[in-house]
């Protein structure tokens, strides 16, 4: 145990002195109160300390101990459902010691001690086993299989394992080396979590949300950004991932973010199915939440916390997405925390660390084989979502996030101020991954898919360019095929990429019933191009085909194929009628 | 702020510097502590440690510097927070910027004493908003819904009558209440215009009652509005979660508050972010603007409506911008539609209520309420671009359609949004809207179930 004596209050960074022997990023307890702090700075006879809960009240000469250990998540069963602020508290348990607002100095264990779960070995006696190999596992909800592993630096033969019912804290197993193995391990949070090899993405993160399905996918294992300024649904794009998408597990981090949105997914995730299993979203979801009035050091460390609790499921063979809403929350701690040490500044006061740290952690995202001789695969997919100060992606925290991630979703405030959501720039917006899924989506999603998917964006480019004449000349003085572009176009944008996240049906769209939709807009399509030739433009406009496309998106989704065929069929057929 | 006994006096001051006075250290001084300053001609001012060191304590003092000396002024450390005296009795009280009567009328005699700072709620017991707040303005209540619980901001430019439309919304909330709704107003930095015409009108309205005023006036200590707002926020919490009241709050303009904080920063030499404003500036922002809400199990609420002026009308400006991003959506009053003379001049499409579906639908509003929002957006969104495509290209260039939305634009602007100060119910401002969008052709009127087009809308069938 290492104890000095608190030398300088500033903010939530506090100096020590007589801290001999401590490390760089080791967990420290200040003043009488024993706040939580990690050390970040070691100058001299003093250590600078950046301090996770509020230092009202501190004073110079309290006492500062260390037992000379860095931040440590704890990892294994229970970590489902639960709520967790920025340095793994437990938020409930905090509850019920301090009531609805939280106190200082209050601690709780991440994973419950006392609850017994049933381990089922797979492991055997006299089996070797090392860092890595599952030895069994634990029902920890419904839909999802808790494989305990062995941790690092622990190998030898099994002596004994057994099934049974054990807390936390019972060994399950021990080794003839004397060791024993339990059912939760400890991880410092800022070392990546080892694995034997990166291997090539070539799934996609299926969303149910059209203009990412279709237009910009992100693979499992891959990253993306979100950025866009405040207002043009950065958080409710966020939600609907978490929601739908189709991973294992969702982690999700609520970075400096608003407290009643944090509310709304503790609110809505227990009454939510996930549409692959039916099982409550809560059980695939662990949520931290360190919201903007909560201290700003800990909320440095919640990206931190939340991607070690991502890597170890995906360890056990799991595709993991962790959506951490917003990035620039947590790049604005770092500069605060830079700022309070008075390091010499880089770009916008950033500090000039900020593009390796960024760099570090979208980097721990990725489809990898996990250690283990089973050689399992697994996956964590990161999304971030980035707030550039007045929608400005020329900030450094946007054009540094670009430099890593693989696909880029551009928020748009003209989109969202016309209530187009999700408010996805469609000319802005890229993915990276295409080359990558294309197999996937041939084989999975239909031959024709990806073709129709560079009709559509080929549509939304022209549309562009036919604007511009339009804003010179006018409509009216467009040609018919133009004009018919132009309301194609339009079907496009609000029958098909527009997404209602609060509508019951169309807030999750299933892969199949988007091919479909596509399908039926481009036979409409061809069919009025047909007809060009023999009919007016403005008998064309009255066909009920329009209103039918702009209703098709409310079609329950399990009538999906029974609906579909038909429909697309009626629709040229009822073309048909018209010329005739 | 009650007063307290005094333990230690010092006279250790080593600089002083705008509004920071540096003093050689004392033990047992606690960062956040609140200080008392005499100077030598018996003037008290308060203040607060922003540092403590082996060597050197930096104190804020709210009042200002002016007058201090190094010599003859003494410091004394009360040995704790900040904390503000609470009752009940400070309904219809005004009070300045530091808590003390500003009315004449005496002393309050707390009943509990918190530190002003407050304590982060726990996501966990926080109740989702689900009560909306009917303020009698279409522009608000159909086309960005007020949620009990929610921080609502209104941004301003210089000129543009946003205390106005606050005043018109504190007093309609309160009657609509029946008087169970309480305000906690907050004006930091408003001229004595400004204060005349609050003061008048919230007694005239007889608002005053049911209201709490901390006001800090032009000519006050720029450093006092440090603490004006979270005087307001940490009475708002003891009505409404001691009390069970709910309470609305109206801060008026957060903008002088941070350039307060912007001017401590400099005065510290901190190194600046964006406009010479501080790099915590957003956490700042949040301790106060988070401290909204309904906690679970529990009567009472505190809401929000901070008013923010734009520099230069600029919505990029750090302080707004950083106040968009940790607010529920943002109220946004338009030049443009002032200058037509249009009150209030609510520009409904860079405003927003993220909170409104909480608040809004079946039993709460009306059913129709969500997609006849998001019609009139469309339809206005769309028609603006038309206005601005025939100032180009003169209206002959329009289709028939496209007419009849452009003269949509036109009533929307000049009746819907243009509604003055008589307020009308949730159900009026429907009618309205309905009534504007039967003259847009069926077909058009894509973001509309069918179910709600045959019930409501009343044009010509095809």
């Amino acid at each position: 145990m290492i104890i000095g004596k608190i030398s300088r209050i500033s903010g939530p960074v506090v100096h020590a002195r007589g801290m001999e022997g401590i490390k760089i990023r080791d967990l420290v307890r200040v003043g009488e109160l024993g706040l939580v702090g990690e050390v970040i700075e070691v100058k001299g006879d003093y250590v600078a300390i950046q301090v996770y809960e509020e230092t009202d009240g501190l004073q110079v000469g309290e006492p500062v101990k260390s037992d000379g250990k860095p931040f440590l998540a704890e990892l294994g069963p229970g970590l489902l459902g639960m709520i967790y602020d920025g340095i793994q508290r437990p938020l409930e348990a905090i509850r019920d010691q301090t009531g609805s607002f939280i106190a200082r100095g209050a601690t709780g264990d991440p994973l419950d001690r006392t609850k017994r779960w049933h381990f089922v070995p797979t492991a055997r006696r006299g089996e070797h086993v090392s860092h890595g190999d599952v030895i069994g596992w634990v029902q920890e909800t419904p839909a999802i299989q808790h494989r305990i592993l062995v941790p690092e630096g622990v190998s030898g033969k099994i002596v004994t394992i057994a099934e049974g019912d054990y807390t936390l804290d019972e060994p399950v197993a021990e080794l003839d080396t004397g060791q024993q193995l339990f059912m939760k391990q400890l991880w410092p949070i800022r070392r990546p979590r080892p694995i034997v090899q990166k291997i090539a993405a070539g799934v996609p993160l299926i969303t149910g949300q059209r203009i990412f399905d279709v237009f910009f996918p992100v693979a499992k294992g891959g990253s993306a950004i979100v950025p866009g300024p405040f207002g043009s649904g950065k958080t409710v794009t966020q939600q609907a991932l978490a929601k739908w998408s189709d991973a294992d597990i969702v982690v999700y981090i609520g970075c400096g973010e608003r407290g009643n949105e944090m509310t709304e997914v503790l609110t809505e995730f227990p009454h939510l199915e996930d549409p692959r299993t039916g099982q409550p979203l809560m059980h695939r979801t662990v949520l931290i939440a360190n919201t903007s009035n909560m201290p700003v050091a800990a909320r440095e460390t919640s990206i931190y916390t939340g991607i070690t609790i991502a890597e170890y499921y995906r360890d056990m063979g799991y595709d993991v997405a962790l959506m951490a809403d917003s990035t620039s929350r947590w790049a604005e701690a770092l500069r605060e925390i830079s700022g309070r040490l008075e390091e010499m500044p880089g770009e916008e006061g950033y500090p000039p660390y900020l593009a390796s740290r960024i760099a570090e952690f979208y980097e721990r995202a990725g489809r990898v084989i996990c250690l283990g001789r089973d050689k399992r695969s697994g996956s964590v997919t990161v999304i971030g979502a980035v707030s550039p100060p007045g929608g400005d992606f020329s900030e450094p925290v946007t054009q540094n996030s670009l430099r890593i991630a693989g696909a880029f979703w551009g928020l748009d405030a003209r989109l969202a101020y016309s209530r187009h959501f999700p408010a996805i720039n469609w000319l802005t917006s890229y993915s990276l991954y295409l080359d990558a899924l294309q197999d996937w989506y041939t084989q999975n999603a239909g031959p024709d898919f990806l073709e129709m998917r560079r009709e559509l964006l080929e549509i939304l480019q022209k549309e562009e360019e036919l604007k511009k004449i339009v804003q010179l000349v006018g409509r009216e003085s467009l040609s018919e095929p133009d004009k018919l572009l132009l309301d194609i176009a339009r079907t496009i944008r609000d029958d098909f990429l527009r997404q209602n996240a609060f509508h019951e049906i169309d807030a999750y769209c299933p892969l199949k019933k988007q091919y479909y939709m596509m399908k039926a807009i481009l036979m409409f399509y061809k069919a009025c191009q047909d007809m060009l030739s023999q009919i007016s433009y403005e008998e064309i406009r009255k066909l009920p085909g329009w209103e039918h496309l702009s209703k098709m998106r409310y079609t329950p989704n399990d009538q999906t194929e029974s609906f579909f065929p038909k429909f697309i069929e009626e629709l040229s057929a009822v073309s048909q009628e018209a010329v005739a | 702020m009650s007063a307290a006994l005094y333990a230690k006096a010092h006279r250790t001051i080593t600089e002083i510097k705008g509004p920071l006075v540096f003093l050689q250290s004392v033990p047992g001084v606690r960062y956040g502590e609140r200080v008392t300053l005499v100077d030598s001609a018996g003037n008290k001012k308060s203040g607060q440690v922003l540092e403590v060191g082996e060597h050197a304590i930096v104190v804020q003092v709210f009042e200002g510097s002016d007058g201090l000396d190094k010599k003859g002024t003494t410091v004394f450390f009360s040995g704790d927070v900040v904390k503000l005296g609470l009752s009940e009795d400070m309904l219809g009280r005004v009070l300045d910027g530091s808590g003390n009567p500003r009315d004449g009328l005496g002393e309050i005699f707390p009943e509990v004493e918190r530190p002003i700072t407050g304590s982060p709620l726990n996501p966990v017991c926080r109740q989702q908003p689900f009560e909306y707040i009917e303020t009698g303005i279409s522009a608000i209540d159909l086309m960005n819904t007020l949620v009990k619980g929610q921080k609502l901001p209104i941004f301003t430019g210089a000129g543009l009558p946003a205390n106005r439309v606050a005043v018109q919304i504190a007093r309609q909330v309160i009657r609509q209440s029946k008087e169970e709704l309480i305000v906690v107003f907050a004006g930091m930095g408003i001229t004595s215009r400004e204060y005349n015409y609050f003061y008048k009108e919230f007694q005239d309205s007889g608002a005053l009652a049911n209201s709490v005023l901390f006001l800090n006036l032009a000519d006050d200590p720029t450093i006092e509005r440090i603490l004006t707002p979270r005087l307001a926020l940490t009475t708002a919490e003891y009505f409404a979660f001691d009390k069970g009241r709910d309470v609305l709050v109206i801060l008026t303009d957060m903008l002088n508050y941070a350039n307060a904080l912007r001017e401590i920063s400099s005065a510290r030499e901190e190194i600046p972010g964006r406009r010479g404003y501080p790099g915590y500036l957003y956490t700042d922002l949040a301790t106060n603007y988070e401290r909204a809400g309904i906690i679970q199990g529990q009567k009472g609420s505190v809401t929000q409506l901070p008013i923010v002026t734009m520099p230069n009308d600029d919505i990029t400006h750090p302080v707004i911008d950083l106040t968009g991003y940790i607010t529920e959506g943002q109220i946004i009053l338009s030049r443009e539609l002032d200058r037509k003379g249009f009150y209030p001049p609510i520009n409904p499409l860079p405003s927003l209520s993220r909170l409104m579906n909480l608040g809004i639908g079946k039993g709460k509003t009306r059913e129709d309420h969500r997609q006849v929002q998001d019609q009139l957006y469309a339809l206005y969104a769309q028609g603006k671009e038309l206005e601005k495509l025939t100032a180009i290209i003169g209206s002959a260039g329009l289709g028939e359609t496209e007419r009849k939305i452009v003269r949509f634009v036109e009533r929307f602007e000049s009746e819907f949004i243009n509604q003055g100060e008589i307020p009308r119910t949730i159900r009026e401002s429907l009618e309205l809207a309905w009534d504007l969008l039967s003259e847009i052709p069926r077909t058009e009127l894509r973001r509309v179930e069918d179910k709600y087009i045959d019930q409501y809308w009343r044009g010509a069938r095809p």
